[in-house]
């Protein structure tokens, strides 16, 4: 470029091709997912997620009692409906054990499906001001309900040892190590998930109301409340074709001896989890670039 | 080696204007339902054309926009509301991506569209710094390096621990501004933050940013602050209807932008407020004739009117209009405040049109430019904008129009001469 001032533009030299850092085109293809850039964007995500866990705190009287106080009562509930008065099986696992074990690990995907699925519109405000990698968002939501699954794998333990010492038949198996698996496959099945609905939100602002109920469908259509073997053969195959099934029943396998699962099933389980999470990174990836626009 | 830190090649954004994609799924649902059974498109009103996604109806925000940048270059993007600033600061910040066209950038990029941008209310100061910090793209020990000059920066030491929730607006941008101001990018975008805080605080970012610029780094800001503008560009870009009008040094872009304005209509109409007090609605000047123009008589007097509604009982409310020669002087200002009516003005809730009377003969030839302002004295500033107007004034023979040349001078007023002779005493001039 010369040193005059370029009065009346046209006159427009390209510089030569040199030590660019980054190009901004219009176009990116559905693969580029710029992980390694997400990477540099760690200290966001943890910062994120100290905020979600310190803001809780701060706002409600009860703070973090809530990780603690919600999944209580939707067992206890579980107990009295299930247990006692419709009288399901849970395969000779006290109900109130059998509930809590399903109840913490659903919860775990329900929430990283519902809050991940809001990713785009509820942030809106935000990411239309400054960019960062938009995945930091959804990993950091993810991250976040790690913290409480954590505080309610502690109660279940808890309320674990209480039946235990008082000689309930509940015991620990081997598959107990596969716990980190599992927690992995919901967590990518939560994020897949909520990714395609936060994508597809941006166009359908309808279908966010819808995958709240979706999920809630979901879950008796995964053997949350009652056990695979508590359903009639007929009905089967609708467990066995819902690939969170093998995850929910081998925890349960895990920590309490009761539950049927094959390594074949979580393998299956596993891929169908990669599908679900490229396809999502797909979608997100295209929906990103643009998504101001329409928001 | 080029030194070019930013090429801007050909880069465009079109807008999809009226209703965009379907809405709801379930407006989709139906109208691929109704194709299916070769029914009309059951949202279509009667009449129109069956164009789904409506192509035609574009809006060009960018046309075809191209300008390099130079390291440690300051380059002012100025232009009028909806030129295409802001859409092109998002794309060089990567908030939304261009229609064609392709920027490339060398070094880290950082934009501050916003200050305060993340900003959690229950979370402390010092807690949003990190996080607001990390928002804008710093790690954490670079924050943890830069915390103690942050916190000096935006002097509120002794609440840096207290829930930004409980801070006044005013604390709230400085404490954010001192954050965005130490970042420590290569380019550093900025859209319109300095229209935020006191005047000194201004004063105080201002500065800042001329130490950024002189330590090598490449800032692109854009303002409606023109004397902001003008202390901090060596260059400036201007805009208009998505096109990119000038490029070059900023003096003489400045001269050109308000030329330019008088080039408008002689009226300005806002559609969007951000007061809940005072809202301006037009702004007119009105030549001798009673028309609209943008184009005044030198000989004959015109009126600026200003169409307002106060929303909410303001007492002590003054209206101000600076007139600005092209060079940046201030011509003179004008208030309603110096009328003898003011003390006794109505400032109760309700629509007002106030009228200032600029008589002939007074404003030389040439572009003026108008800031309005509306505040209580000492007390608040309610609505401030530069460069709300511009308008020419023409030759149309008056005081200075018996010989072809523009006479140097702001006012060009027709005084009174008289000449007698003296006999041979010196000559003397006087005034009657």
């Amino acid at each position: 470029m010369s040193e005059n001032p370029q009065m009346n533009v046209p006159a427009h030299s390209v510089p030569a091709d040199e030590g660019w850092t980054s190009v901004i085109t219009p176009h990116r293809g559905w693969l580029d997912w710029r992980l390694r850039q997400l990477w540099r964007y760690r200290d966001l995500i943890t910062l994120f997620v100290w905020r979600d866990f310190v803001s809780v705190y701060k706002q409600t009287i009860l703070g973090p009692l809530w990780h603690i106080i919600q999944p209580l009562l939707t067992t206890i509930t579980f107990t009295i409906m299930f247990g006692r008065i419709a009288k399901l099986s849970t395969e000779g696992v006290p109900a109130f054990l059998f509930y809590l074990s399903g109840n913490v690990m659903w919860s775990y995907f329900a929430n990283n499906i519902n809050k991940t699925s809001s990713t785009f519109v509820g942030n809106a405000a935000l990411l239309g001001k400054v960019y960062f990698h938009r995945l930091v968002i959804p990993i950091s939501i993810t991250l976040s309900n790690l913290i409480s699954f954590a505080i309610q794998l502690g109660i279940f333990l808890v309320f674990f040892a209480i039946y235990y010492f008082h000689g309930a038949n509940v015991h620990f198996t081997a598959w107990v190590f596969c716990v980190p698996l599992f927690l992995l496959m919901l967590a990518g099945y939560g994020l897949g998930g909520g990714i395609i609905v936060s994508a597809l939100t941006t166009r359908y602002r309808d279908l966010a109301n819808l995958v709240a109920l979706g999920v809630q469908l979901l879950m008796f259509a995964t053997p949350v409340i009652f056990p695979v073997s508590a359903i009639p053969e007929k009905y089967r195959w609708v467990l066995q074709y819902n690939p969170l099934t093998p995850v929910i029943e081998g925890f349960r396998l895990g920590f309490l001896g009761a539950g049927h699962v094959t390594l074949m099933q979580l393998g299956i389980s596993f891929g169908v989890m990669l599908v679900v999470l490229s396809i999502g990174l797909m979608l997100f990836t295209h929906v990103e670039k643009t998504f101001m626009d329409t928001v | 080696m080029s030194d070019t830190v930013i090429s801007v090649q050909k880069v465009s954004k079109a807008y999809r204007l009226g209703q965009i994609g379907g809405g709801t799924l379930k407006e989709d649902f139906s109208r691929w339902w109704a194709k299916l059974l070769r029914k009309p498109d059951p949202f279509l009103k009667i009449g129109e054309e069956h164009n789904a996604r409506k192509i035609g109806e574009q809006f060009w925000a960018l046309d075809e926009v191209s300008f390099n940048v130079k390291q440690g270059e300051v380059l002012g993007v100025i232009g009028r509301n909806g030129a295409g600033k802001s859409t092109l600061l998002k794309i060089l910040s990567q908030v939304t991506m261009p229609t064609s066209g392709q920027i490339k950038i060398k070094g880290r990029i950082a934009s501050l569209l916003e200050v305060g941008t993340g900003f959690h209310p229950e979370l402390t100061g010092r807690e949003n710094v990190f996080l607001n910090g990390a928002i804008l793209g710093m790690t954490k020990p670079e924050i943890r390096k830069k915390f103690d000059e942050i916190v000096a920066f935006s002097e509120i030491e002794e609440f840096i621990d207290t829930p930004v929730k409980r801070y006044s607006s005013g604390m709230y941008v400085r404490l954010a501004f001192a954050v965005a101001a130490h970042l420590e990018p290569e380019i550093l975008i900025c859209d319109e933050v300095l229209a935020v805080g006191d005047v000194e605080f201004q004063k105080k970012c201002l500065g800042k940013m001329q130490d950024v610029s002189r330590g090598g780094r490449t800032i692109l800001f854009v303002s409606h602050n023109m004397a902001a503008v003008t202390k901090l560009c060596d260059r400036c870009a201007l805009m208009k209807s998505g096109r990119l009008q000038l490029i070059g040094p900023t003096n003489e872009i400045m001269q050109q932008y308000l030329k330019f304005g008088a080039q408008g209509d002689g009226i300005r109409v806002w559609d969007k407020f951000d007061n809940d007090e005072i809202r301006i609605h037009t702004l007119k000047i009105l030549g001798a004739d009673g028309a609209i123009t943008g184009h005044v008589d030198i000989r004959r007097p015109f009126t600026v009117e200003i169409e307002y509604a106060i929303l909410r009982p303001i007492p002590g409310f003054r209206l101000a209009l600076r007139f600005i020669v092209s060079d940046g002087t201030i011509a003179f200002t004008a208030s309603d405040s110096a009328d003898s009516a003011y003390e006794t003005k109505p400032s109760s809730s309700g629509h007002y049109v106030a009228r200032c009377v600029v008589p002939g003969e007074l404003l030389n030839e040439g572009f003026y430019s108008l800031n309005l302002s509306a505040d209580i004295p000492f007390k608040k500033e309610l609505f401030v904008e530069e460069g709300v107007l511009g308008f020419s004034v023409e030759q149309t023979g008056g005081v200075n129009a018996r010989f072809s040349e523009k006479w140097p001078g702001v006012v060009c007023p027709r005084l009174k001469w008289q000449t007698r002779s003296v006999g041979d005493k010196s000559l003397q001039l006087q005034e009657i």
